[in-house]
């Protein structure tokens, strides 16, 4: 017996004694069909072809938060490339060789007294190239409304209790615009390498719901 | 010293990228980010002009009144111009 819960019956359980994962074949929703639809007469048509459509897949599965963690900790240990970062974010971006399409990035920098939490309410805006796919809380209706209306009642959610002389600035991707938040560099990390930094910055300190790591 | 906006109060039907709980709402611009082309033209594959696009800075008392979590936090949004009235 893997573990025994006296409580409640195991039938129909996995041998692991949890729950069977339903099978995820629901019927396909409208738009589903329509993408569907759409790729395979493009591909009729000779438009794109099914080995391009599957490279950008595996391109944007490619896509990580280290792309974006290797350009916190350059900011980090470079002063001049901060200033640049903060100054346009795209262009620091592919100057150290991510490509970042025609997306226009804006790196918004937390201090002692500014903290910083990026959403989109109207949709889930998110910058993909350096964070690749967002999480899917991200999208959902209740952090897209609770960020603009409770953003500290959500940071608390996420383990985060900012100090009361901290300002939280929102920032809402409402159109061509994508944030990255460039959190502060942890106390106790001088001497550390641009490598083992990346290694402390989390996708949730970019998005302003959590703080880097501590070495 | 920053530049006061409104957005407007108006609630035309389709893809509008003015979220409607700014819509009525001052805030200071916070930069300007050059031209843009509409989105509201934009998504029906209509020719689409460029409009200037804002981030503005709103107080979370401007937008929430008394209910707000924190009234000197803030609300930083992308607006574009044709959304917004100079006070």
């Amino acid at each position: 017996m893997p573990h025994d819960h006296p409580s409640h019956s195991h039938e129909g359980m996995s041998p692991s004694g949890h729950p069977y994962r339903e099978d995820n074949d629901v019927a396909l929703t409208y738009w589903q069909r329509m993408e569907i639809a759409v790729r395979e007469l493009l591909i009729e048509k000779r438009l794109v072809s099914s080995e391009e459509i599957a490279r950008q897949i595996d391109a944007m599965d490619a896509r990580s938060p280290a792309n974006g963690a290797a350009v916190v900790a350059r900011a980090w240990t470079d002063t001049d490339f901060k200033e640049r970062l903060l100054h346009d974010a795209s262009a620091a971006s592919r100057e150290m060789g991510f490509d970042i399409g025609p997306l226009h990035l804006i790196a918004v920098e937390n201090t002692d007294t500014t903290h910083n939490l990026i959403v989109c309410t109207l949709c889930s805006c998110y910058p993909r190239n350096l964070l690749g796919l967002p999480p899917d809380w991200y999208k959902t209706r209740a952090y897209r409304s609770r960020a603009v209306i409770e953003p500290r009642a959500v940071l608390r959610e996420f383990g985060l209790e900012l100090p009361d002389d901290v300002q939280v600035r929102v920032h809402d991707s409402t159109a061509d615009m994508r944030y990255i938040v460039l959190p502060a560099r942890p106390a106790g990390t001088e001497g550390m390498s641009e490598e083992q930094l990346a290694a402390l910055v989390t996708r949730d300190s970019m998005i302003g719901t959590g703080l880097p790591r501590r070495p | 010293m920053a530049e006061r906006v409104r957005v407007r109060s108006m609630m035309p039907p389709g893809h509008v990228r003015a979220p409607v709980y700014l819509r009525g709402k001052t805030g200071e611009i916070e930069r300007e980010l050059g031209r843009f082309a509409n989105p509201e033209q934009l998504a029906y594959g209509l020719e689409a002009e460029k409009q200037p696009l804002y981030r503005v800075r709103f107080t979370m008392a401007e937008i929430w009144g008394e209910a707000a979590e924190r009234p000197t936090d803030t609300i930083d949004a992308e607006i574009y111009g044709h959304w917004l009235e100079r006070l």
